[in-house]
């Protein structure tokens, strides 16, 4: 059987920057498994601006982020493997693959860093009740058929769905020529970033309606239009305000699901906030020498913080293989709880041993909350206090722990981060 | 003194911007956290432009298509015209990032670029 120093599933921004790391940190055995032929992942058909202004200080497209860091890949002779689909990872960290060239194969790795990414919430997943007609396409797919086959899939669309794809394709499926009539969002907030709704639904007057969602489908062989409708807080029907719009598609931008059929299957626990892996300050996941960085962690709206997670993990993971693969977990291991407002944090523990000179804590809140703090506490004691003017689920937000803090507190068991009024 | 509220598009921070006017003339910008935020304001209340992101088709290649942008952003106004120029046209591989796809675009005196290798088929 063949054995690298470090195998990292998948070659998409995660994996890219997870493996560029490795190297930098010293590691020369690598291999990179991707299952698309190209390398670069979800970048290559994100073709629009606005990626890089925290890496590279400057405004990047999704296929030239992804150039960035390919070329980097090349030069440092880092080793990938393209059209290859991992089928399982086993807790001894045996990955078995297969490809056209050598069929199914076992490839034994001393560490693994997961970088699968997430793929797209479907129908099947609402319950959206009607005909199965063509015309019905996940936001991602419908931006592969664009963008990539050079393909539009419709002439009059409705978006179910504020998340940022679903607005990125109201302004692409606009630009080539197809009349966007509505967005629809369920929640009383867009899932998406201001940005976007300002450029590509504002600029273009697209209409976004707030708690509506999709009742009805109508057509048989090809849509022919959707009934939206306005729900309550509790997600129910407000009667009377059905509204029917023709249409001949139907984008659904309702989510991301990180792909972790993998990670589960080799035993990693699982966050079921984040659908993603436990894990502690180094990323590494309950499984020693298994670490997870980027969309299958958890999904981040910017693509820089993915890759500056990755660098992480490719760093930790370097330092694990150089310790000949032993953790040590003795010592203070400190619980991170999401407190009042706040859906997950990401690490979910922390070993201050382990960790830098700072750490950042990445959260998502439960809800839209302006003019209020974010704080953190050590057990009992509020320590740090922040204030916001906005914080939205849709928004990403973090908050840096350094190390000389936390070394003051040598019997510290948790830290609760909370959003708070005053 | 007239005030304008905008969300800043330079990156996905999207910062709530207050620009205060006086007339036509941008007085002061506020709400921003670095400087790009600061030009977009004045920018977007006296002449608000936008970057293209497309895609145009491809003649030999190993893909269809190919990603493009406009060098820079171009006047708002002219994204349309922009567009139907770009729809027009095809390009033969290999290509290179960086390779000018169309020069002039809509007579707006900015490039369109490739933002994307594409191999010879």
């Amino acid at each position: 059987m063949k054995s690298y120093d470090v195998v990292v599933v998948g070659g998409g921004p995660a994996g890219l920057a997870a493996a560029i790391s490795l190297r930098k940190n010293g590691i020369d055995d690598i291999l990179i498994l991707e299952r698309d032929q190209e390398l670069g992942g979800i970048l290559n058909q994100c073709i629009h601006n606005g990626f890089g202004l925290h890496t590279f200080q400057e405004e990047l497209t999704g296929p030239e982020y992804a150039w960035r860091f390919i070329r980097q890949v090349e030069e440092l002779g880092i080793v990938y493997k393209l059209n290859t689909m991992v089928l399982s990872i086993s807790p001894e960290k045996v990955i078995r693959a297969m490809n056209r060239e050598e069929g199914l194969f076992d490839i034994q790795a001393k560490a693994v860093i997961l970088a699968m990414g997430c793929r797209e919430r479907s129908r099947g997943a609402l319950n959206i009740p009607g005909y199965r007609p063509a015309g019905i396409f996940s936001a991602g797919t419908a931006q592969r058929l664009v963008n990539i086959e050079g393909y539009l899939p419709g002439r009059e669309v409705v978006i179910l769905g504020s998340g940022d794809i679903g607005l990125i394709m109201a302004r692409r499926m606009t630009l080539e020529g197809a009349k966007v009539k509505v967005v629809a969002e369920l929640m009383p907030y867009s899932g998406g970033l201001k940005r976007n709704i300002v450029q590509c639904l504002d600029d273009y007057d697209i209409p976004l309606k707030l708690s509506h969602t999709v009742l009805e489908i109508k057509g048989k062989e090809r849509l022919e239009g959707v009934t939206l409708g306005k729900v309550d807080p509790q997600g129910k029907l407000i009667p009377g305000t059905e509204e029917f719009y023709s249409c001949d598609t139907l984008l659904l931008s309702v989510g991301l699901i990180p792909e972790n059929e993998i990670s589960r299957g080799m035993g990693v626990e699982m966050n079921e906030v984040t659908s993603g892996p436990k894990v502690n300050e180094s990323l590494e996941t309950n499984i020693e020498g298994v670490f997870a960085c980027g969309n299958v962690l958890h999904v981040h709206d910017l693509v820089d913080f993915v890759s500056q997670e990755a660098e992480m993990a490719g760093k930790n993971a370097a330092a694990y293989v150089k310790a000949h693969g032993r953790r040590d977990d003795k010592g203070q291991v400190i619980a991170l709880t999401p407190g009042e407002g706040l859906r997950y944090t990401v690490p979910e523990t922390l070993r201050v041993t382990h960790m830098d000179d700072k750490l950042k804590i990445r959260f998502r809140v439960r809800d839209v909350y302006k003019n209020c703090y974010v704080s953190t506490y050590f057990d009992r004691e509020r320590v740090m206090h922040k204030k916001h003017q906005i914080l939205a689920p849709g928004e990403m937000e973090e908050v840096t722990l350094t190390r000389d803090l936390l070394l003051l507190y040598p019997k510290l068991k948790t830290i609760a981060i909370r959003i708070e009024e005053d | 003194m007239e005030t304008k509220h905008l969300i800043c598009i330079n990156c996905p921070m999207g910062c709530p911007l207050t620009v205060e006017m006086n007339g036509e003339e941008v007085v002061r910008v506020k709400g921003n956290t670095c400087k790009r935020g600061e030009v977009y304001g004045r920018k977007e209340v006296t002449f608000p432009t936008r970057m293209i992101t497309s895609t145009v088709r491809v003649v030999d290649g190993i893909s269809s298509v190919v990603s493009v942008k406009t060098r820079e952003a171009i006047p708002k106004g002219k994204i349309f015209d922009g567009m139907k120029e770009l729809k027009g046209i095809k390009i033969k591989a290999p290509i290179q990032i960086g390779d000018v796809i169309l020069a002039n675009l809509a007579d707006t005196g900015i490039d369109v670029i490739a933002t994307k290798n594409v191999e010879k088929r």
